[in-house]
């Protein structure tokens, strides 16, 4: 898992399998891609309505449910407009 | 091992990983691992109105155990080389199982 050193302690987007997508910062994880976030959000998407921006905290996923973790790019994200995006949630 | 050093070799290509969940994204890859992790570069999700979900991120980490299909471009993939491996590691897979001593069933 060196191939996530880079990751830790930068801001990081997650897919999950069940379809969400939490943002927070990487701080550790292990062989089996179980990881630990900091300052957690959970986005969702959904085709009406903004996006909805929950306040999760220090979280602890296990690495069997995660799918994708993406590096945010600060820029461009703190000029993503989140009350205008609209998508279709993610499948599980 | 096989596929492992078979995409080692695809380092700096452009593929595009379709998912279980059906997402495909699309990028350059920079590394993959023994459990078939891959990491992309420069990613551009494929059905980008659909998925806004990735917008901000450039380089991403795909868990192995997500991927459906691994798109590749034919022109970078040596047939005759992977066919021989393919064959090769069969073999030695054969041989491997006929050198298990065999046990009886337990009645």
């Amino acid at each position: 898992m060196s191939q996530l050193q880079p990751y830790v302690d930068c801001k990081v987007s997650v897919v999950m399998n069940d379809g969400r997508l939490v943002v927070g910062i990487l701080r550790g994880l292990d062989q089996t891609t179980n990881i630990i976030m900091q300052s957690c959000q959970e986005r969702i998407f959904s085709e009406d309505e903004a996006v909805e921006v929950v306040d999760l905290g220090l979280y602890m996923i296990r690495g069997d449910n995660i799918a994708i973790i993406g590096l945010v790019d600060e820029v461009v994200d703190a000029a993503l407009d989140l009350d205008s995006l609209r998508g279709e949630p993610l499948q599980p | 091992m096989l596929f492992y050093s078979f995409f080692k070799t695809q380092v700096g290509q452009q593929v595009t990983i379709e998912l279980k969940n059906d997402l495909a994204i699309q990028g350059v890859l920079e590394s993959v691992d023994q459990f078939l992790n891959f990491k992309l570069k420069d990613i551009k999700v494929v059905d980008e109105e659909r998925y806004p979900h990735m917008l901000s991120v450039k380089n991403c980490f795909v868990r192995g155990s997500v991927v459906r299909y691994v798109q590749l471009s034919p022109p970078t993939v040596d047939t005759a080389l992977l066919q021989d491996a393919a064959r090769r590691e069969a073999q030695s897979t054969q041989q491997m199982q006929q050198a298990k001593p065999n046990v009886a069933p337990v009645a």
